[in-house]
């Protein structure tokens, strides 16, 4: 078996480090290794986004990266969203807007929804479905989870302007 | 997943070295987004993973009066955000910005995808088009092939085993110059395409005439392919939807598709023509200045 190593990482503000076969993708390591279980595994494959996560502010598809890949990168999970103990305003717009069911996805579009305002702030309609495309959801439907990043969006515009 | 190593070296001699084992037995990672999927089902059986992504050559994304510089392992994303690119060689920023969602797209290289050697690779008719040759480099040496002859079946190209695709080079274009990459998907996004066409126009100082000209196509045979006489048909022709209907015929008869689930042959070819003629409409308002509307997808 190829030597396991250790990878040093910061999660969500914090210096993590874990020990990893390379063939171990990030996602197996976020939940079999560190249990941060809140990053899901949909498809496996790239396809439905519900592992997303922000590694260097980019998202990524974690069931497609090595765990060893993350050695030195700043790792962002759906675990660092919340202020403490209070939602952001895209946990709290998806929450009251009915924007999940099963909620398998949610953690992946939450993640993909804070990469795309953190880079435009006001997003159109279609600037989201597109930005949007690369996450699956078999449950809602997509409008509620449109209407919720609109809501956010528009929250976060509020809280910026006072 | 296969049990392998992974070594990420931090210059392109010590990556050739780990790439010079028996074939199949080292294999290059990029942004894994084809590679770890082909190792995990079992296509690919490799024992070491080369990450080529620490390699400084490999990471090179330069633009200047010599021309466009691209790394093999830069990303989509830091490709379709790179201004030079985006004012010069548009239709990599077309074939950039379709390539999976954005999750892919900050992983994807354009090096892996050509390497990947997919016949309805997105992002290969728009390097072929844009007269780009890859840059490989291996324990025998460094060679160069234009990007047209860099794909030779599906899933095959002309590295040897142990071989690198270091970067893609091209040239400046001329001024007057505009290129686009379209698809047709039934979807808007996240689908492989049916057919996808690569352009690039050049047009004289009163901005009517083609001065040059070069297509490429995408999904109608085992790899992309250059159409040479479509392109030559437009070229001192004025730049009119007639001059574009000219070619369609010609870019037509060196299509050679097959029919699969995701159209026939008859469907591919009569989409063929509309592509071109859509593609080089939107080339030519580049070239113009002018900000075609196009929304990927459309
Ligand atoms: C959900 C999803 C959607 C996708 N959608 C599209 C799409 O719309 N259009 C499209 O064209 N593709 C699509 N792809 C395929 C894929 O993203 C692209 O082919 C990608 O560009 C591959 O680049 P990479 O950096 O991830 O390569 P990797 O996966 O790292 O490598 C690909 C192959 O090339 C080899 N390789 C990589 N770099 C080099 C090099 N420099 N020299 C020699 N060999 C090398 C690797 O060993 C491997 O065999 C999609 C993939 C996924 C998972
Ligand atoms: S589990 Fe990673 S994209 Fe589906
Ligand atoms: S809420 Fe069930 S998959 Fe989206």
């Amino acid at each position: 078996m190829a030597k396991k190593r250790i990878v040093s990482t910061t999660i969500n503000g914090d210096a993590v480090e874990f020990l990893c076969e390379p063939r171990q993708t990030l996602l197996e390591i976020l939940r079999d290794v560190l249990e941060m279980t809140g990053t899901k595994e949909g498809c496996g494959n790239g396809n439905c986004g519900s592992c997303t996560v922000l590694m260097n502010g980019k998202p990524v598809t974690s069931c497609l990266v090595l765990g060893v890949e993350a050695e030195g990168v700043e790792l962002r999970t759906i675990e660092g969203v919340a202020r403490g103990s209070e939602l952001d305003e895209v946990q709290q717009a998806f929450l009251e807007g009915a924007a999940l069911q099963c909620g398998i996805c949610t953690p992946g579009f939450i993640m993909q929804t804070e990469a795309l305002l953190a880079c435009n702030p006001t997003p159109t309609e279609e600037e989201i479905r597109f930005h949007l495309a690369g996450n699956l959801c078999r449950c809602t439907g997509y409008d509620k989870i449109v209407r919720a990043v609109q809501c956010a969006a528009e929250r976060r515009a509020g809280a910026c302007h006072k | 997943m296969r049990d392998f190593d992974y070594v990420a070296p931090t210059s392109l001699q010590q990556a050739v070295e780990l790439l010079a084992k028996p074939a199949g037995q080292a294999r290059p990672l990029a942004g894994g987004t084809d590679l770890i999927d082909h190792v995990r089902n079992g296509r690919l059986s490799p024992d070491v993973l080369v990450d080529i992504k620490k390699i400084p050559e490999l990471n090179l994304l330069e633009a200047g009066p010599n021309g466009l510089r691209l790394g093999a392992a830069v990303n989509c994303a830091t490709i379709a955000a790179h201004q030079a690119v985006q004012a010069q060689y548009t239709a990599l920023v077309d074939s950039c910005q379709i390539i999976g969602g954005v999750q892919i797209q900050s992983r994807a290289s354009v090096g892996g995808n050509m390497c990947n050697s997919g016949p309805a690779a997105d992002s290969t008719p728009s390097v072929i088009a844009l007269g780009g040759r890859c840059v490989i480099t291996g324990a025998q040496g460094t060679r160069e092939v234009a990007a047209e002859d860099f794909c030779t079946g599906p899933g095959k190209n002309v590295l040897k085993p142990g071989e690198l695709l270091v970067e893609l080079r091209f040239p400046a274009p001329a001024p007057h110059t505009g290129s686009h990459y379209r698809r047709f998907i039934p979807r808007n996004e996240m689908d492989i395409a049916v057919v996808g066409i690569g352009v690039s126009v050049t047009l004289d100082d009163t901005l009517k005439i083609i001065t040059a000209a070069r297509i490429a196509l995408g999904a109608v045979g085992p790899t992309p392919i250059l159409a040479t006489a479509a392109a030559q048909a437009l070229i001192g022709q004025p730049a009119t939807d007639e001059t574009y209907q000219k070619a369609v015929p010609l870019a037509r008869e060196v299509a050679t598709p097959i029919n699969d689930m995701r159209g026939t042959k008859d469907y591919r070819i009569h989409l063929v023509g509309v592509l071109l003629v859509r593609s080089l409409q939107a080339a030519v308002a580049r070239a113009k200045g002018e900000c075609p509307n196009y929304k990927p997808g459309h």
